[in-house]
């Protein structure tokens, strides 16, 4: 990928995509790049959507302003894909991982994305169901978005998801958050 | 050995607070640098630091502990935003007249009415001239490092001043970034031991603070204080120098931006500073000379050098994100044109308002200005002075 990669998560208050930006900056860090992490804020409200963001390059960061122009969008919550166009700004090039059931023609052709523009689907609610026992889909996601992207290998993914995740949760929320990342990483699928 | 982390700005000034360890602090949350205090808190909560914590049911009421703590002979800090800073007002000026030299991290933001809780530069801009020192912080790594020179510079025995580091609220308080940290070592080494100034609770030598000074002596107690101010370039300058030895990184009283040879240039402050970077590269692609000039030591104001370095330019813009109500123009810009009206050759000035309220500031504000100047400096001829941008109607 560029010099620099720029990606922007669509999501649900109370879904944890915030964290998931947040993990992925501090796995992005190895290697002397350069991070940015950070959300759009307005009522904090579970249920509400909200944006987040994130930069990783090999320069240093100057830009402070929301990522216009996604080479990778990173949707958790497809319901989204009704009430916001997604696709807006994206690059030519840009990747789309979508948190759906259905599989990536279907999704494609409800995006109505262009022919240089790349689909991905993970069923990341329902792997947060099986390793989690709540729908929270921002582990799997992370994991999908890692892989597409190529940003970091999965073993240091996981380190690092085990390090955030480490600090507040318990070893079972933890695990089930490793299992959920691991899964989203290998069960992603380009349409 | 220095340690690289991906951190918010809040999380970097609370953990430059901690490694300072301050005698005393006071504090009263407000959003957005509630999440400094949090984590200090914890800090003093889980014996990270010795710092004597005092909650208090205000922001004048935290002043008022600081200003009290640093007079009995403590290094003393406390953090603010916004309203948080506005109700601080009166005691500001105690702090600063009875030169004690306080360090106060502000979170930059809006203030009501209306209500807003977004990044804006009007809360530090309205205690601009409260006589505290203002440094000023692109981002994150620039409010860690600023906060620990602030100790530096405000204890100085030259000076005794107190300090505001200010950075722009959730642009850079809530975003994470990379950031090296010092070792905690390091920074204990660089601020070095608190040096007491005639202490309240020396009770050797007895002393008062605060006394009534009536029309015989309070112009010449007024005088010695703006004389000071005079001294504060060579300390912050000295304070930057030996920064730079133990951890890599050059600051100044501005930070200059591919100046020298340019013919238009963007004054502006915090992170909208680095958003203008990316865009002056893009003009410079094309061949187009421009630059960039960013006070970092905002108070006192070096207009003699900012003056120096403006100059030679054609057009410049100085872009503001608070405005000085009363027919007037942004204060930067004010500050700016008072640096270049000694000098009969000089730019062409003009002033846009940006960003108020926690507005995003885009490249596209940057282009814009950019190919406006870029038109003054070939016709001479301007529009408006000030005007606001990305603003509807």
């Amino acid at each position: 990928m560029a010099d620099t990669v720029e990606i922007r998560w669509h999501g649900r208050g109370g879904q944890g995509t915030v964290t998931a930006a947040k993990v992925l900056a501090d796995a992005c860090l190895s290697g002397g790049r350069y991070v940015q992490a950070f959300p759009e804020y307005g009522p904090e409200r579970a249920g509400a959507p909200l944006r987040a963001y994130n930069r990783v390059s090999s320069k240093e960061l100057r830009m402070h302003c929301p990522v216009l122009r996604p080479q990778v969008v990173s949707v958790v919550d497809a319901t989204l894909i009704d009430s916001i166009n997604v696709t807006e700004g994206a690059t030519k090039d840009a990747i789309f991982v979508v948190n759906t059931s259905k599989g990536p023609k279907e999704i494609r052709a409800r995006l109505n994305i262009e022919p240089g523009q790349k689909i991905f689907t993970i069923d990341a609610t329902k792997i947060a169901m099986e390793c989690i026992g709540r729908a929270l889909p921002n582990a799997s996601m992370l994991g999908a978005v890692c892989k597409v992207a190529g940003l970091v290998t999965l073993e240091h993914l996981l380190e690092d998801v085990r390090k955030s995740f480490g600090k507040k949760f318990s070893q079972k929320i933890i695990d089930g958050n490793i299992e959920a990342t691991r899964r989203g990483y290998e069960e992603v699928r380009e349409g | 050995m220095a340690k690289t982390v991906a951190a918010t700005g809040n999380e970097a000034v609370a953990n430059a607070l901690r490694q300072v360890n301050p005698d005393v602090s006071a504090a009263y949350p407000i959003t957005p640098a509630t999440d400094i205090m949090q984590r200090f808190t914890s800090f003093v909560s889980n014996g990270k630091v010795k710092t004597e914590m005092i909650l208090v049911e205000s922001e004048h009421s935290a002043m008022s502990a600081c200003i009290g703590a640093s007079a009995a002979g403590g290094r003393v800090m406390t953090v603010t935003s916004s309203q948080g800073l506005a109700l601080m007002w009166e005691m500001l000026f105690i702090a600063s007249g009875l030169r004690l030299p306080i360090v106060m991290p502000v979170v930059n933001r809006a203030l009501s009415a209306p209500l807003n809780i977004h990044c804006d530069h009007s809360d530090a801009m309205g205690a601009r001239d409260s006589g505290w020192i203002q440094l000023w912080s692109e981002n994150g790594q620039e409010a860690y490092d600023n906060t620990i020179q602030a100790f530096l510079i405000g204890e100085h025995m030259d000076i005794r001043l107190p300090v505001m580091v200010c950075m722009d609220g959730f642009i850079i308080s809530h975003s994470i970034e990379r950031i090296e940290y010092l070792e905690d070592n390091e920074v204990k080494n660089f601020i070095g031991e608190f040096r007491q100034l005639n202490p309240l609770l020396d009770i050797e030598h007895p002393v008062s603070y605060g006394p009534l000074i009536l029309p015989d002596y309070y112009m010449e107690f007024r005088k010695a204080q703006d004389e000071v101010e005079s001294k504060v370039f060579r300390v912050v300058l000295d304070a930057a120098k030996d920064f730079e030895k133990i951890s890599g990184r050059k600051y100044g009283l501005f930070e200059t931006y591919r100046l020298d040879d340019a013919e238009i240039g963007l004054v502006i402050l915090n992170s909208a500073a680095g958003t203008s970077k990316d865009v002056i590269d893009e003009f410079r692609n094309r061949g187009i000379k421009a630059g960039l000039l960013k006070p970092r030591l905002y108070r006192p104001f070096p207009y003699k050098e900012t003056g120096e370095a403006l100059k030679h330019l054609k057009a410049v813009c100085v872009l503001d994100r608070a405005d000085a109500f009363g027919g007037s123009y942004g204060p930067l810009f004010i500050d700016i044109s008072t640096s270049l009206y000694t000098y009969s050759k000089k730019p062409i000035l003009i002033n846009k308002i940006y960003g108020l309220g926690g507005r995003d500031y885009l490249p596209e504000h940057a282009e814009l200005v950019l190919n406006e100047l870029t038109e003054i400096a070939k016709t001479e001829k301007v529009k408006t002075i000030k005007e606001y941008i990305g603003v509807r109607g």
